[in-house]
């Protein structure tokens, strides 16, 4: 249960030995969050730092149907999850989606990840009336790069930052209290100065209890073009789960169902031995090797999924 | 066999409040009293919880604060993830460790981590956060009831009692299976008022299952007194002066967020 934050593991790397010649295997310890990649790769924006290189045009992965969601709810209840995620690409592109996180909410608590640009009016009303309906949580995780229009814009594309905050308006409006989601591209010693812009923006735009969440970067899809990938020596080894938690990684707790079935964790869809099966319970008995660079960020920063906030009030 | 027992968590170093929920069960018929961890947090004078739990044959659970401070590590566990949250749990927890016996330490290292009962017909599992993890949150609005279902299979359970998270809550689940977060006696629960709950688990009409939850009224004024005199931070106190929570709200989801003030 630690947040964003890097434990404190000591991991002598041995810079010169590079890549590991067997990698650790993580298995499913329950799964208690079921993923929704419930747009595909479908995105109305293409961002820099996108870490599955979502677009208009990327039809690697497809929508998902409300049937197709239906099935995994239902097969999740005898398996005992515990909380619902949807994602993408842009949930809201989804023309379903309003009845998916509807149906949802009757199984359990449902969080979506948004870009935030295409909550009209009578979606977030819509929204509102669903949550109010249910005995579970609706949370809405708004995705923004920027406190200013031209630091978000560098990064998500022109026009973005005053849609993206119009839609956070209107939530707030309606009651919900958006997590703002931050992916950090920053250095470690601007952290407060950007924490109070973030805080300051958000209040100015009516946000007075603004939750904020700050995750590690993923340098893999566009990001790793971007910043620059990882280094060579950045693997998980066998070694270094010796006294870690592995229950931190997303992928002990954690399935993504897709179009295209169901995949390890929803950072590593687009990695063709991700794939681990057509149903729940497939993809529940098997574990997975920990083989990709971006598991090393994972294994750094822990459960960077999950809801709880990171960054709130100032101290 | 019990009939009707009283249960309660998060007594946070609340000795006033303690007092008050012994005699209110105990007046209300109940024929043992539980304590469902977290002993020591927020309040003043730790030990003064201890001869209380004694006195009166209270049976506990160790919460993740009793195991901290019992093995003596470094932080609470609490699980926050926010600067500002972990910077008051930091402030209780040292003054917490810095006033507890070490007598009252060792006694905290070898509490159980769950208690069974049986209540009438019910299996009755008592834990802290979850019967499979000491600091799991189980919140209402973010915890299936399928979830739960699967929490009682798995751990032969009719009935899982857990606290942690502070706010009391139940869910009849299928086949008369129950599970009941029996809320706090230490701090109020967000909900604007200054008074306290515990649970009455106790069997109607026969076999039914009722969990009932009780507001206790102490002399809070009292406590915050004793708060500032430790130099406890004004946060806390504002909390049991207000009955709203100023600290620990990023673990909130939206739902209970919302209903406090901050
Ligand atoms: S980061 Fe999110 S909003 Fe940006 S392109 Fe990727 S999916 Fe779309
Ligand atoms: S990217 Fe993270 S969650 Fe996915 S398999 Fe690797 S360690 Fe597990
Ligand atoms: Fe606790």
């Amino acid at each position: 249960m630690s947040g964003i934050q890097a434990p404190n593991v000591s991991c002598n790397l041995d810079k010169a030995s590079r890549k590991p010649t067997r990698f650790p295997l993580v298995r499913l310890e329950a799964l208690d969050n079921l993923w929704f990649q419930v747009s595909g790769t479908l995105c109305n924006i293409a961002c820099e730092h996108c870490f599955i290189s979502c677009s208009p045009t990327n039809h690697s992965f497809e929508f998902m149907t409300l049937e197709q969601v239906k099935g995994y709810l239902e097969e999740s209840v005898r398996l005992g999850v515990k909380e619902y995620y949807f994602t993408g690409g842009e949930p809201f592109m989804n023309r379903q989606i309003l009845d998916i996180l509807e149906l949802t909410l009757q199984y359990g608590p449902a969080t979506v990840l948004t870009n935030g640009m295409l909550l009209r009016p009578r979606v977030v009303e819509r929204l509102a009336e669903i949550e109010a309906q249910s005995i579970y949580s609706l949370e809405i995780r708004l995705s923004l790069d920027g406190y200013t229009e031209e630091m978000n814009d560098a990064i998500r594309g022109k026009g973005v930052f005053q849609k993206a905050m119009a839609g956070m308006k209107r939530l707030v409006e309606h009651g919900f209290l958006p997590i703002i989601t931050v992916a950090k591209t920053w250095e470690d010693s601007e952290d407060e100065a950007v924490l109070e812009g973030f805080l300051n923006t958000l209040r100015a735009h009516g946000y007075q209890r603004p939750r904020i969440k700050i995750l590690p970067s993923l340098r893999i899809g566009r990001e790793a073009a971007r910043s620059h990938g990882y280094e060579d020596y950045e693997y998980v080894s066998e070694e270094m789960m010796q006294g870690y938690d592995a229950s931190n990684l997303i992928c002990a707790n954690s399935r993504i169902a897709t179009s295209k079935g169901v995949y390890v964790c929803p950072i590593l869809i687009e990695a063709r031995d991700a794939w681990l099966g057509n149903t729940l319970s497939e993809s529940a008995a098997v574990g997975y090797r920990l083989r990709h660079q971006a598991c090393f960020t994972c294994y750094m920063f822990g459960s960077i999924c999950s809801n709880f906030v990171s960054v709130g009030r100032n101290v | 066999m019990f009939k009707k027992i009283a249960l309660f968590g998060g007594v946070y170093s609340n000795y006033l409040a303690l007092e008050e929920t012994i005699r209110d069960a105990h007046r209300r018929g109940a024929e043992a009293l539980f304590c469902l961890g977290d002993l020591g947090a927020f309040g003043p004078h730790p030990d003064r919880v201890f001869p209380l739990l004694r006195e009166y044959r209270i049976a506990v659970v160790q919460g993740n604060y009793d195991h901290s401070i019992g093995n003596g590590l470094d932080d609470c566990q609490c699980g926050y993830t926010d600067p500002r949250d972990n910077y008051f749990a930091r402030i209780s927890y040292r003054y917490t460790f810095a006033h507890t016996s070490e007598e009252n330490r060792r006694w905290l290292k070898q509490l159980p981590t769950e208690i069974r009962l049986q209540l009438g017909p019910y299996r009755v599992l008592l834990c802290h956060g979850s019967p499979r993890k000491m600091n799991e949150f189980l919140w209402e609005s973010t915890t299936s009831t399928h979830f739960l279902e699967k929490l009682c299979e798995d751990y032969q359970a009719d009935v899982i009692c857990a606290t942690h998270t502070g706010i009391h809550w139940q869910r009849a689940l299928s086949g008369k299976r129950h599970f009941v977060n029996v809320g706090a006696i230490g701090r109020p629960a967000n909900d604007g008022r200054t008074e306290v709950w515990y649970t009455m688990l106790s069997l109607e009409d026969g076999d039914r299952l009722e969990a009932t939850f009780v507001p206790v009224s102490y002399d809070y004024q009292r406590l915050a007194h004793e708060m500032r005199r430790e130099g406890l931070p004004e946060e806390f106190v504002e909390t049991i002066l207000t009955g709203w929570w100023t600290t620990c709200l990023e673990v909130l989801p939206a739902k209970e967020r919302r209903r406090g003030r901050f």
